[in-house]
């Protein structure tokens, strides 16, 4: 039994990203994902599966690491979002940026954004100070060209330097 | 290299610069295939078949076609027909077949394996077209599908094909039984190995877009002028209306080297519905329709002296293929050349199975082969009860053994000694089960590393602007391998201009021709190029000063004249010269231009080329639980000029990285009934995460090699990946005393 659907409805969003706000008309079913990338040319946050498995689509929802593909846009709305795109000063990288440039932390550079997403907020989060512990509070975001030892020596080189920041 | 006209080197070769695209990249600003932004897009969702061997009897497009948004669905019954593949299907075997891989295009109702695209939605949102595609409803008739590998195998044949058209598919050497005969140690075993899937963290995209005539494609793939070729040939149109663009892939490992089915999809919809079309296959559709590693099962027969010399080698492979395409695994290849055994020989086989064609993939052939290889030669070394890496010393090729050619170069000894000497190797003892961690079991293993160079004709532009700035132009592409990054810097030594003033373009079929960015070959391919394209533009500057009354370097012998910092001056002497903005501007103030087609000259007649590496591994096993936990991976390898050592030692990370998901986790699972892929997605499909990952550790070894192309480098892109699952199985084996011959080597397999 499929449900038929009349006609494209769309429903009016109201979304508050990298500090402005954007207004759009949505199918209810678009994610949040889906709105930065498809509707705002935001295209930054990244779809590596669009199931909730790879980080690649983290963004930040009222400072707190989130996935943007199982989030609905709609559901979004009222909240403080960042993306990539609004972690750096202007033309002056975030130091995690700069890390992340300086120890090769990335190849293909996919998985990249939602690596750095992730890694902000984990400076925030009651993650150890050991490599371990990084490790296992960075294993939702994968990245199939192996940067994973070069993004660790730039989170730690960031916490070591700019602990006073987190 | 000594040749005068070299340029003193200005210094960018060979140092850890950053990125030259990690800005793009760590600011979300670099634009993969599917984030193009372009006008009055449609989407594209492909439908699946369900069964793995049939033919479709009913497609049902009217409730998916009747969806608010739909545009169309394209299915069997009336997708555009194919003039090409028509007339490939005419002439039988005799053509070559226009889609170079064997596509599913909607031409007619067979189905091959599950997941095979049957129907494309087209509509006006990623949601609609999604809701659509759930909605086509079909019926077929179903046959009896063959899945099972180990039922199979006795379907198993010779395969007859030139190995990428160069290597035969057996080889023979010496007097094997004689070989055997006269061994004291015999080794008579059976490795298997299975489909694994690539996996790049990008999926495969594509924007169709047409201009009248003229279709442009941004398309995520490491092939672009392939690409081109493919589907000019496919829709008959020629090569010339057909752009193929590339600029930032996610990732690729030999999966995007083909143009799959939904490219050509993409093109036949767009034209269709007379829009650009975006199609983004799903993380469950990259299982299948656009290849993978196959099945190998590898039976390895070992003589061998008491003292370890090699008297008999025997590597017969037996990979998967589809039903509608052969593809090799080409798995003996690397036992051809690595070790010194007189009686030798190898062969390929091939089994047919419902599934989707396999494809290269990360170090293909090599990475499968050596599994079964370097984990015999430690099962040797213990039957022998000797030290693995003696063994294989004992065991060196001095030259090709297969050939007989001498190698361009190989500094594997070296490798062998700094791996050792790095991981702490002298620390192992020899027997099973001997080293402990508290109540862990301690394992030590090592293997060799191999792949072969190559280097197709590739050709780039170099062209210095009267601002003193330079663009570099050439077809190939950066999959994250530091393509951007390398040319720079072998331009900025070139032309002697900074390294910030020079840009790179890739990916674009409007730039000069270069090979698919794969087999480890972009450095010596287009490397090269750029080096020849950088030395001809620096030789016209040179010229021009050399020439011109009003430079201070008039008469100036030739190879005098020195360019750094973007200045030419007398060798010598400073303060005698001119910046290159100076030098043109007085000259017209036309931009010089340097160009090269670069293509192998007679050295792979005359030398045998490979790189070489080791690679040691340590872990610790849960007795009870059978867990492995990868400590440390150490490697090292020579591999000719290191063109910046930190993407280097970046990309053997990532290759060994992506050998430690080969060792323990990485395994496409298909339904023996219905041919379903049932693990197609990241979660169920294992792939290493940080947590499972330890320190990598790369170490190079030194090595000059004058013959292997202008530039000296051999390529880095798949050596990491090689000997890492053996030397994982050799660590596991030597914790446990548990020899496991079948990947991956999960729990189950070690309790
Ligand atoms: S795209 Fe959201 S987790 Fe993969
Ligand atoms: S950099 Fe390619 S997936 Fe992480």
């Amino acid at each position: 039994m499929g449900t038929v659907i009349s006609q494209v409805t769309t429903v009016d969003v109201e979304l508050r990203i990298n500090a402005t706000t954007r207004q759009l008309a949505l199918d209810p079913r678009t994610t949040l994902l889906d709105a930065l990338r498809e509707h705002l040319d935001l295209t930054g946050t990244k779809k590596g599966c669009d199931h909730g498995q790879c980080g690649a689509c983290t963004v930040h929802v009222n400072g707190r690491r989130v996935l943007s593909c199982l989030t609905l846009a709609v559901a979004a709305q009222g909240k403080d979002i960042t993306t990539i795109e609004g972690v750096a000063d202007g033309d002056q990288l975030h130091p995690m940026q700069q890390a992340f440039l300086d120890h090769d932390g990335f190849q293909c550079g996919y998985c990249t954004s939602g690596q750095i997403m992730s890694a902000l907020a984990l400076l925030r989060e009651p993650c150890g100070a050991s490599d371990d512990e990084v490790r296992e509070c960075m294993s939702g975001n994968l990245c199939r060209c192996g940067a994973y030892s070069n993004i660790i020596a730039a989170i730690q080189d960031v916490r070591a330097t700019h602990a006073h920041e987190a | 290299m000594t040749s005068p006209n070299e340029p003193r080197t200005t210094g960018a070769v060979g140092a850890p610069i950053n990125r030259v695209d990690g800005r793009l990249k760590v600011t979300g600003a670099a634009r993969y295939s599917a984030e193009i932004p372009v006008d009055d897009l449609a989407y594209g969702v492909i439908v699946q078949s369900t069964i793995a061997r049939g033919t479709i009897d009913r497609i049902d497009a009217g409730e998916a076609e009747q969806l608010p948004g739909v545009i169309a669905v394209m299915t069997p019954r009336n997708a555009p027909k194919l003039e090409s593949l028509q007339k490939f299907e005419r002439e039988g075997s005799k053509g070559s077949r226009p889609t170079g891989r064997a596509l599913s295009l909607l031409q007619n109702d067979s189905v091959h394996y599950n997941g095979q695209p049957i129907a494309l939605v087209i509509a006006e949102s990623i949601e609609v077209a999604m809701h659509a595609a759930s909605l086509v409803r079909t019926t077929y008739r179903v046959d009896q599908p063959t899945i099972d590998m180990a039922t199979a195998l006795p379907s198993a044949y010779p395969s007859t094909e030139k190995i990428y058209g160069r290597e035969p598919p057996a080889t023979q050497r010496g007097d094997l039984q004689a070989g055997l005969a006269a061994a004291d140690v015999r080794l008579d075993v059976v490795y298997t190995t299975p489909m694994e899937t690539h996996n790049p963290m990008e999926m495969h995209a594509t924007i169709a877009a047409w201009d009248g005539d003229k279709l442009t494609l941004w398309d995520a793939t490491q092939n672009v002028h392939g690409v081109r070729g493919t589907i000019a040939k496919t829709l008959s149109i020629p090569p010339e209306q057909v752009r193929v663009i590339s600029h930032f892939i996610g990732g690729a490992f030999g999966g995007k080297g083909s143009a799959w089915s939904h490219v050509v999809l993409a093109a036949l919809a767009a034209r269709e519905v007379r829009r650009p079309v975006k199609l983004v296959l799903t993380r469950r559709q990259m299982f299948g329709p656009v290849g993978g590693r196959p099945h190998t099962v590898q039976h390895v027969t070992l003589g061998a002296a008491r003292d370890g010399t090699l008297t008999a080698l025997r590597h017969d492979s037996t990979s998967s293929t589809s039903t509608i395409e052969e593809w090799v695994e080409a798995a003996t290849l690397a036992t051809r050349i690595l070790y010194d055994c007189p009686n030798e020989e190898t062969s390929h086989r091939l089994v047919r199975l419902n599934v989707g064609t396999p494809t290269f993939m990360r170090a293909p052939g090599e990475a499968s082969g050596m599994f079964a290889l370097e984990s015999a030669l430690d099962e040797l070394s213990y039957e022998l009860r000797m030290d693995p890496i003696a063994l294989r010393l004992k065991n060196y090729a001095e030259a090709d053994p297969e050939s007989g050619k001498p190698w361009s170069s190989k500094s594997l000894r070296q490798c062998y000694a700094l791996g050792a000497e790095r991981f702490g190797w002298a620390r192992r003892t020899a027997e099973p089960r001997s080293m402990r961690d508290g109540d862990q079991l301690v394992g030590l293993g090592m293997a060799t590393a191999t792949y072969p160079v190559r280097r197709m004709p590739a050709s780039a532009d170099a062209c210095i602007y009267p601002d003193g700035r330079a663009v570099i132009k050439a077809g190939s592409h950066d999959l994250g391998t530091g393509t951007y990054t390398i040319l720079t810097q072998l331009a900025a030594d070139a032309l002697g201009i900074p390294l910030g003033c020079i840009r790179v373009e890739l990916g674009d079929t409007d730039l000069p021709q270069n090979p698919i960015s794969a087999g480890s070959m972009t450095v010596a391919s287009t490397g090269s190029a750029v080096h020849l394209a950088a030395m001809a533009a620096r030789e016209k500057l040179i010229q021009l000063a050399v020439t011109d009354p009003r430079s201070p370097l008039h008469v100036a012998q030739h190879g005098a004249v020195e360019i750094a910092g973007g200045r030419l001056t007398l060798h010598g002497d400073v303060d005698r010269g001119e910046s290159i903005e100076e030098l043109l501007a007085r000259n017209g103030g036309q931009p010089i231009e340097g160009r090269a087609d670069a293509k192998p000259g007679d050295e792979t007649q005359v030398y045998s080329m490979h790189a070489f590496g080791s690679i040691f591994a340590e872990l610790r096993v849960d007795p009870d639980l059978g867990t492995v936990r990868v400590g440390r991976l150490v490697g090292a390898y020579a591999a000719g000029r290191i063109l910046n050592p930190k993407t280097a030692r970046s990309q053997l990370m990532g290759g060994i990285t992506f050998g430690m998901g080969m060792a323990l986790m990485e395994h496409t699972i298909t339904d023996l009934r219905s041919g379903r892929y049932v693990n197609a997605d990241i979660a169920e499909y294992h792939i290493p995460v940080h947590a499972d990952v330890p320190g990598i550790e790369v170490f190079f070894v030194d090595e000059h090699d004058e013959h292997v192309d202008p530039i000296g480098a051999k390529g880095l892109g798949e050596i990491g990946m090689t000997g890492v699952a053996a030397a994982i199985a050799n660590a596991v084996f030597h914790a446990t005393g548990v020899r496991v011959r079948d990947l991956p080597i999960t729990l189950d397999k070690l309790l």
